[in-house]
């Protein structure tokens, strides 16, 4: 009994220094594969408020910024009504009701952008009590961001695309050929969209959009251009680069985007796997 | 005693509010930044008790965790340092650490160089090898881990002097 407690005695820098770094490889395992359900993360009280300061006084730097994105979406929208409001005259669109809204917006400020990392996240100030839920998607004006994966009280994490685990479907807009949008962890302005078929007519340049069939983005929305593509090794799949229209360094006000219908068709979904 | 508690306390929450609030968005050439945070642990009195040193690193670098969502990362890596700093302090300062009088402050430039360069390298090895958490980017871990060494090497050489200049 005694040389065990002269062993601890002996060791115990050794023996609490092993504890402590295989408790730290146990939260880094964790954020690597378990993301979901993870305690220690920064949407906590505190690290909240910390970066809700900075963010309260950095905001009137990016003012100018700011406005000039919002001038140049409120163009776009005003042009996108005004060519709605001419097709809906004499079209089947009319007899459409428009009151039922399979998403619903909803706007948050980013309070801590990270892009240097191999896996991302980003914090923004609203949560759970503005009805935010996890797998909810996030969107700007030019495209998307990535999927909020942890909630709390006042703040969310979302996982940006920007990240090596995230998975987005995708697909060309002039061919409907899907892939899956990934990230290599090297430059933030260009990502990976891989398992697109040999079959596909791929040329640089080609828009690239959400699939819409994942229930977290609707279809269509814009996610970048092609700048580069090669066939992957002997596979029959293309490994295409794509440049974001979104600066990832610089996002500012974003979307969040509220699907109604998910609840339901998830439930269908669990049914029918059962 | 409590002098130095309080101390070191104010010193641990100034770094951490350093690091999260200013030095974590530098992403100097896309995503160098210097971990000024290590010198809280570098900084650490000498002749304080292994297990404190241990202890104390490890809640560092979970807060820089919490704040920066990076798992255990920092946490990880700076009780590793932590735990091998003994064997660097004796490599550094030679005899004199073992008498245990000495100041960091005091010691000779090249001799402190050593020290900070030795932990700074293998606390940044560590992180970014978690980060990758994969060896086949091993060519991009030794890169990140050798240009955010020179940064942080930097950094804390900029920190020291104004220090130092202020003692004097």
């Amino acid at each position: 009994m005694k040389q065990i407690i002269n062993f601890f005695i002996k060791y115990k820098n050794t023996i609490l220094f092993l504890s402590l770094f295989l408790l730290a490889i146990y939260f880094t395992i964790q954020n690597h594969f378990y993301h979901k359900s993870r305690i220690l993360n920064s949407t906590n009280f505190i690290t909240g408020k910390v970066y809700d300061l900075r963010s309260n006084i950095n905001d009137y730097f990016y003012l100018k910024s700011q406005n000039e994105r919002l001038i140049e979406e409120n163009k776009n929208l005003r042009e996108a009504l005004l060519i709605f409001d001419y097709n809906k005259k004499d079209t089947i669109i009319s007899g459409i009701d428009f009151k039922a809204k399979p998403f619903v917006f909803q706007t948050a400020k980013v309070i801590a952008n990270r892009y240097a990392r191999l896996d991302n996240y980003i914090l923004i100030n609203k949560g759970k009590n503005d009805s935010i839920h996890i797998d909810n998607g996030v969107i700007t004006s030019k495209g998307i961001v990535g999927i909020v994966d942890q909630v709390s009280e006042n703040y969310a994490r979302i996982q940006s695309i920007l990240n090596s685990r995230s998975a987005i479907n995708v697909k060309l807009r002039s061919s409907h050929h899907f892939g899956t949008l990934t990230w290599n962890g090297k430059d933030p302005n260009i990502v990976q969209v891989i398992e697109i078929p040999k079959l596909a007519q791929v040329k640089k340049g080609d828009t690239i959009i959400t699939e819409g069939r994942s229930l977290i983005f609707p279809e269509g929305l814009p996610v970048g251009v092609v700048e580069d593509f090669a066939i992957d090794g002997a596979s029959s799949f293309y490994k295409i680069d794509v440049r974001l229209f979104n600066d990832m360094t610089n996002i500012g006000y974003l979307y969040v985007i509220k699907s109604e219908n998910q609840e339901e068709l998830k439930s269908l979904e669990l049914e029918e796997n059962e | 005693m409590s002098n130095d508690f309080i101390k070191h306390s104010l010193r641990f929450i100034l770094l951490v509010a350093i690091q999260v609030l200013v030095l974590n968005n530098i992403n100097f050439s896309g995503d160098i930044n210097p971990y000024l945070y290590v010198l809280f642990i570098l900084l650490l009195p000498f002749d304080l008790q292994g297990m404190q040193v241990i202890l104390y690193s490890f809640l560092i670098g979970m807060t820089i965790d919490i704040f920066e969502d990076t798992g255990g990362i920092n946490a990880a890596a700076s009780v590793f340092i932590a735990y091998i700093r003994p064997l660097v302090l004796k490599f550094s300062f030679g005899v004199s650490y073992e008498f245990q009088t000495i100041k960091f402050y005091q010691t000779a430039i090249s001799n402190r160089l050593t020290y900070i360069l030795i932990l700074i390298f293998i606390h940044h090895f560590v992180l970014f090898s978690l980060e990758y958490f994969n060896f086949t980017f091993f060519l991009d871990i030794l890169k990140k881990t050798i240009l955010s060494t020179i940064f942080t090497v930097f950094v804390i050489l900029i920190v020291n002097s104004i220090f130092i200049s202020r003692r004097k």
